[in-house]
């Protein structure tokens, strides 16, 4: 209901909107850009001579016949073997988001109904977890992992990721046990139920809605890391995100730029379609920290 | 909940974090005190028609074998700590005694990697960190103003900087402002110079990394503050328009104290964030103008040689900034625990 207290002279109302088309236009117009830039060849894409080029593909007509390329995605799918990069990044995301909520439910479960002092200290860590830099971690993986031989492999970085995440995860879960009332499990206790039996029957059915929140968060954690992937993982074991990097390294210099544009939209698409899906638990996720203060 | 229930539950995280988090931060520490052996030379006696000469070689395989024995290195107390690459003690007093004023000593301060990758964290955590609330609280207040059917794409499309990779987002704005993309060559004409290019100087570097910052993390800022204001209550600010405030009194009185709680989480996970700072510059192969800490750290892990211990005194470094950075929150933390409520 409009009321008086919220309602807007015509003066602020216009420059809310034309501030939020200029937010829009920032937000999206980069994303757009680089979509269409993706089908020309890279004398459009970079069209020094006139912009117009890399909306019509005058080089990309004369070059390839067509006014649309798709040789950046073959290029770098097919040349440069980036599905297996699609590959690895699917089989790390799978794997981390399925051990970090397996872990989070029941530590966070733990942490939501504990009132001893020690939850508290162990959450406090978990905080001064989260705030370190995951590349300082990395330089003590190394040599360690050299010497059992654990380097480069998918396996290892899952851990590794898992573990970076549960902090997180674990104040998310947390916050969300909080809020379901802890009379339900109590009573199945009274019922004859032990601690886990609880868990299991009562609050499992009950968590989905947290649960497919924080799954959002940690797989949004694994699949757009670099520091970790790029520095654990061997070249043939390589995800999107560091695979794409090897791409501004190496092809760069022979002018192949469109093969990393193509790996640029080919990462960028997933997302897109999970926001597009889930994007009211995004949001209430990233509130649900806050809300708790 | 009992203590023993407590452990079994909390023991596949606790595992974790125990190994994987607190472990390599202890061999961080251990690492960065000490450094790489030295080859191991040989003299031999190299006799020939004209006599013996004593000839200097590496003994490969002494030196292959005292790295296989001691994996570490040897021992180097805080001597990586103080080198030039770091803290850089006696290049900085130095300095301090033969600069010609403060801006001279600033100069040669920058030249040390240490302290311009600092100098490039802290200016960009704290310019970055501010100007991310501030704009995320327009954009909600914008959004909050448009009509409800238009707040679901609006939100979809504001969301896509924060989540998209942030190297590839990074690389996105990179390409457009590359001096062939479409917002340099924008620039070049604004500027009235066909020479213009973002590569090539610091200053501009340094504006569109912030500006990526701003941009990447602007969409968190405004979807704590959209759902803050949701429950401003409109009560309080109807009772403020019959006490006689106008429009921007109620926003001062009424809105931002009650979004206060909220800017202080904002500011929390930013500056956690902004202090890590680094795919934009690898992205921007900003290097030559720009270097962060998480920067230094990796390029010194990546390439041939990988300088482990100088990485680990880095990291060492990055770690205790982390924690002065963030102490005052923990301190409020464990007093509003600690106050009997």
């Amino acid at each position: 209901m409009a009321n008086k207290a919220t309602a807007q002279p015509l003066s602020v109302k216009f420059l809310a909107i034309s501030f939020l088309m200029f937010w829009l236009v920032l937000a999206a117009f980069p994303f757009i850009w680089t979509l269409w830039g993706s089908f020309k060849v890279e004398g459009d894409f970079f069209s020094k001579a006139n912009w117009a080029n890399a909306l019509f593909g005058g080089l990309t007509q004369k070059e390839t016949g067509g006014s649309f390329t798709g040789d950046g995605y073959y290029g770098a799918f097919v040349e440069e073997e980036f599905w297996r990069a699609a590959l690895n990044s699917f089989i790390v995301c799978f794997f981390v988001v399925t051990i970090s909520l397996t872990f989070g439910t029941l530590g966070g479960y733990a942490l939501s109904r504990s009132t001893h002092r020690y939850a508290f200290w162990f959450l406090l860590f978990a905080l001064i977890f989260r705030a370190m830099p995951p590349i300082t971690l990395v330089s003590g993986y190394l040599l360690p992992f050299y010497e059992y031989n654990l380097w480069g492999r998918l396996s290892t970085t899952i851990i590794v990721l898992v573990a970076i995440n549960q902090p997180f995860t674990l104040w998310m879960l947390h916050a969300f046990f909080k809020n379901i009332p802890k009379d339900l499990d109590e009573s199945a206790m009274v019922d004859g139920c032990t601690r886990f039996q609880a868990f299991r029957h009562v609050i499992i059915p009950v968590m989905w809605p947290g649960v497919i929140t924080t799954g959002l968060f940690s797989f949004l954690l694994a699949y757009n890391d670099f520091a970790v992937t790029s520095m654990l993982l061997s070249k043939d074991n390589q995800t999107m995100v560091p695979k794409l990097a090897s791409f501004l390294g190496t092809t760069q210099t022979k002018g192949n730029v469109m093969f990393a544009v193509a790996a640029v939209v080919s990462i960028t698409a997933p997302l897109f379609v999970m926001v597009m899906v889930f994007q009211r638990q995004i949001v209430s996720g990233l509130t649900a920290g806050a809300v708790k203060g | 909940m009992k203590h023993s229930t407590f452990f079994w539950f909390v023991l596949p995280s606790a595992f974790l974090m125990l190994l994987f988090i607190a472990l390599p931060v202890a061999s961080v520490v251990t690492q960065s005190m000490y450094t790489a052996h030295e080859q191991v030379l040989v003299t031999v006696e190299n006799c020939g028609p004209f006599g013996c000469k004593p000839v200097t070689s590496i003994d490969q395989e002494a030196t292959k074998a005292l790295n296989a024995d001691k994996p570490l290195g040897k021992w180097a107390g805080l001597d990586i700590y103080k080198d030039r690459n770091h803290l850089a003690f006696s290049e900085v007093g130095s300095a301090w005694v033969n600069a010609d004023g403060l801006p001279d000593f600033g100069k040669t301060l920058m030249n040390l990697p240490f302290y311009k990758a600092m100098a490039f964290t802290l200016t960009y955590t704290f310019i970055v960190t501010p100007l991310t609330i501030i704009f995320g609280f327009f954009i909600a207040v914008a959004v909050n103003s448009v009509a409800k059917a238009l707040k679901g794409p609006t939100i979809f499309l504001t969301l896509l900087p924060f989540i998209v990779t942030p190297l590839v987002g990074s690389l996105i704005i990179f390409w457009m402002v590359d001096a062939r993309g479409i917002l340099g060559t924008g620039l070049q004409w604004l500027a009235n110079n066909p020479d213009l290019s973002v590569k090539a100087s610091t200053p501009l570097m340094w504006i569109m990394l912030m500006f990526y910052g701003i941009w990447h993390a602007a969409p968190f800022a405004f979807v704590v503050f959209y759902a803050g204001l949701q429950t401003v209550n409109s009560e309080s600010l109807e009772a403020a328009m019959i006490d006689g405030a106008n429009r921007w009194e109620r926003i001062r009185y009424v809105v931002i104290p009650h979004l206060f709680p909220l800017v202080t989480f904002v500011a929390l996970i930013q500056l956690m964030d902004n202090f890590r700072v680094f795919e934009p510059i690898v992205s921007f192969s900003a290097q030559a103008h720009a270097t962060s800490l998480s920067y230094a750290i990796f390029n010194d892990l990546g390439g041939e040689t990988r300088l482990l211990s100088s990485a680990a005194a880095t990291s060492v470094l990055t770690i205790i900034g982390i924690a002065i950075l963030l102490s005052p929150v923990l301190i409020r933390t464990y007093r509003d625990f600690s106050k009997p409520s």
